[in-house]
């Protein structure tokens, strides 16, 4: 693959004027945001678009891509692991190699410019994982920008050295208690904060999901990835992949990787965590099992009860803890575009075993939700097919996590 | 005429502000709510009735608090509508709006909600994150059923957006007094009578402020300018003040409303 990559610009498939995405007549997205927000969103929607279309804009978006953020990210057929399940070619794109760890920064290197641009120098963000918190405060690190991570109080507990990250970087980190302290309350916390300071400060929102403009915006920062990925593979394997695969909590690397792929003849899949089991309430499965709903300024598939309150969500990765999901992910799925998948807490955890020891690469637990189930696709499939898997980010962060799982488990097991 | 001209052409008449005042149904719990939202509504001409939600994005730590509670207590969208009947059938006269976020009559359904909401005996609704660019999932149908469809103006609201507001809005326009969230501080008293000036050139409609007001003094000075001065979190800290005590809890939402009924009168 050639060091200079090149990148469509071209905004396909964009939403109407006010952010909907329209499947079958239904509709998703929106701007369903307080007064206070309407027009400071319709400063950034007019800011993002005229940036996106400014080429000295692109330039610099792109060269940081390149020499800051190491892209393009590798693909890689890992051959082991196809062997293991003994069905189709397994690709993984490595957004695991961007720097920081993980997909994310595509999306902060992108909102940072555009905040420069705007004149903001106060940039504030919510974080699950803490990957998009390590992804904003190294942007504003970078960017000279005094930077407030808001991050749930249980998150923090199970990212601790994410945080650790972030402060290093420069941010603060504000707990956040209210609620069920993970990430729906974080952003709940952070469109607060930014309700009252919106005229010196920029919300960096880290999923393509919330209110138009950020579902449209961080879809086009993204797009790098599944652009790489559809030129890199025929590159390689001489053809486009049989199946996308890709984990879905708000969906940012979802989008990012399925959305320049929509137009070919390739199944797409988003894997949502499963939990403890779909047939429990203790998952985060807003697409396979959600209503539609409005929450965080867009509608879409949510996690509610029958009187509309967001319901309590469970993922042993909290990336993925989140009851809602981006409207353009829902709006291809109603429109039979996008197929729903899910892994359970168990089977992530396997493949994030699987891939460390057959591949000697230790995924995110988000990630590994889509190892789960682009391995179980491609068992089924023949090896002249190509399953394309998005690993999203590396483990790292992760391994506190993993290490009290399987000791629990072991546990379990010796009663 | 819709029962909400009605009470500011009675307040106006009086040559005084109307007084429009908060509680989120359900709490503490759903029978000491139907005695406090009583308390209130005897002092108040319009009474906003909060429906709990998970997730109030726009509310401070007060009215966070109070949802939480409310909740917690097993309220249900039933049980605010019983409520609101419940204060409609002591208060004929009393302007009742729902308050809340969209969700709640979405999943509901919007002709679903405001069937039940009429029968209530609601005048209207404030849906905070239904801004008028989305007004077409439910505007037709409020109409239909005689809601009147309360709007916010805030002070990033620009010339364009007050138009499109004042367009869409009915009943009163409610202006909010600060960028931030419901229980903050009030912002310059000046500038938000200027603002107010200035939305009124654009509507007939009355134009009431909230967010930040929290004393008799401050009610006041708002009721100089506005046609109505709303007060939420001064009034729903009372129930955790006293959470231990209902009389005493109750008689001090009457004396915090008594006094800024009086502020008002003066």
């Amino acid at each position: 693959m050639s060091t200079d990559f090149t990148y469509d610009l071209t905004i396909h498939h964009a939403p109407d004027e006010g952010g909907h995405f329209l499947a079958n007549g239904t509709l998703f997205g929106g701007c369903f945001a307080a007064e206070t927000l309407m027009q400071p969103l319709k400063e950034i929607e007019t800011a993002f678009f005229e940036a996106w279309a400014d080429d000295e804009f692109q330039a610099e978006r792109l060269s940081l891509l390149k020499h800051y953020a190491g892209r393009a990210t590798p693909l890689y057929h890992a051959q082991r692991l196809s062997k293991e399940v003994g069905g189709a070619q397994i690709y993984l794109k490595r957004e695991d190699l961007n720097h920081t760890g993980a997909h994310k920064l595509n999306n902060t290197i992108g909102q940072a410019l555009l905040a420069r641009r705007m004149g903001k120098k106060k940039v504030i963000a919510e974080t699950g994982a803490g990957q998009h918190g390590v992804a904003t405060a190294t942007v504003a690190a970078l960017f000279d920008m005094q930077c407030d991570i808001y991050m749930g109080r249980e998150d923090m507990r199970r990212q601790a050295p994410n945080v650790f990250r972030m402060k290093l970087l420069g941010a603060n980190v504000i707990p956040v208690d209210s609620g069920t302290a993970t990430l729906k309350d974080a952003v709940n916390e952070a469109l607060r904060v930014w309700v009252a300071n919106c005229e010196d400060t920029f919300y960096i929102f880290g999923t393509a999901a919330g209110p138009h403009p950020f579902p449209i915006m961080v879809r086009q920062f993204h797009t790098v990835i599944g652009q790489e990925a559809r030129a890199q593979c025929l590159e390689q394997a001489g053809k486009l992949p049989d199946v996308a695969v890709a984990c879905v909590g708000g969906g940012s690397n979802a989008i990012g990787l399925l959305h320049p792929l929509r137009d070919d003849d390739i199944r797409l899949v988003a894997v949502e965590a499963a939990g403890y089991g779909l047939e429990t309430k203790e998952h985060a499965a807003a697409l396979c099992k959600g209503k539609a709903g409005i929450i965080h300024g867009s509608l879409s598939y949510l996690l509610e009860n029958d009187e509309g309150q967001v319901q309590p969500t469970h993922s042993i990765s909290a990336g993925l803890d989140y009851p809602g999901v981006g409207p353009e992910l829902a709006a291809m799925m109603e429109s039979g575009r996008l197929e729903v998948d899910s892994a359970t807490d168990d089977e992530a955890l396997a493949a994030f075993q699987t891939l460390t020891k057959i591949e000697g690469i230790i995924p995110a637990l988000e990630s590994s939700h889509a190892i789960a189930a682009g391995m179980r696709i491609a068992a089924g499939m023949k090896p002249e097919h190509i399953v394309l898997i998005n690993l999203s980010g590396r483990g790292d962060k992760d391994l506190g996590t993993v290490m009290d799982k399987l000791a629990v488990n072991a546990e379990g097991e010796a009663a | 005429m819709s029962r909400l001209s009605d009470v500011f052409s009675r307040c106006k008449s009086a040559h005084r502000s109307a007084l429009v005042s908060y509680l989120t149904a359900g709490d503490p719990n759903i029978k000491t709510s139907e005695i406090l939202l009583n308390t209130l509504a005897a002092q108040s001409d319009i009474l906003e009735i909060g429906m709990p939600f998970s997730d109030p994005m726009a509310d401070g730590p007060v009215i966070q608090a109070a949802s939480e509670r409310a909740l917690a207590a097993g309220t249900h969208i039933q049980d605010v509508f019983r409520l609101t009947a419940q204060v409609r059938q002591q208060h004929p006269d009393l302007g009742i709006v729902l308050m809340g976020y969209a969700n709640i009559p979405f999943v509901l359904g919007f002709e679903n909600f405001a069937k039940q909401a009429v029968s209530a005996g609601a005048d209207a609704v404030l849906l905070v994150d239904i801004p008028p660019e989305e007004g077409h999932i439910c505007d037709a149908i409020f109409q239909q059923y005689g809601l009147d469809r309360i709007l916010l103006l805030s002070p990033t609201s620009t010339e364009e957006r007050i138009q499109l507001v004042c367009k869409h809005a009915s009943g009163f326009i409610y202006y909010v007094s600060l960028n931030g969230i419901t229980g903050a501080d009030m912002g310059d008293m000046a500038a938000i009578e200027q603002q107010v000036g200035h939305i009124r050139k654009h509507t007939t409609l009355p134009l009431c402020v909230g967010f930040g007001v929290k004393t008799a003094k401050q009610a006041q000075e708002v009721g100089n300018f506005a046609d109505g001065v709303v007060i939420g979190s001064h009034f729903v800290h009372t129930i955790p003040t006293h959470i231990a005590d209902l009389e005493t809890m109750n008689q001090a939402l009457k004396q915090a409303s008594l006094s800024i009924k009086e502020a008002l009168l003066a």
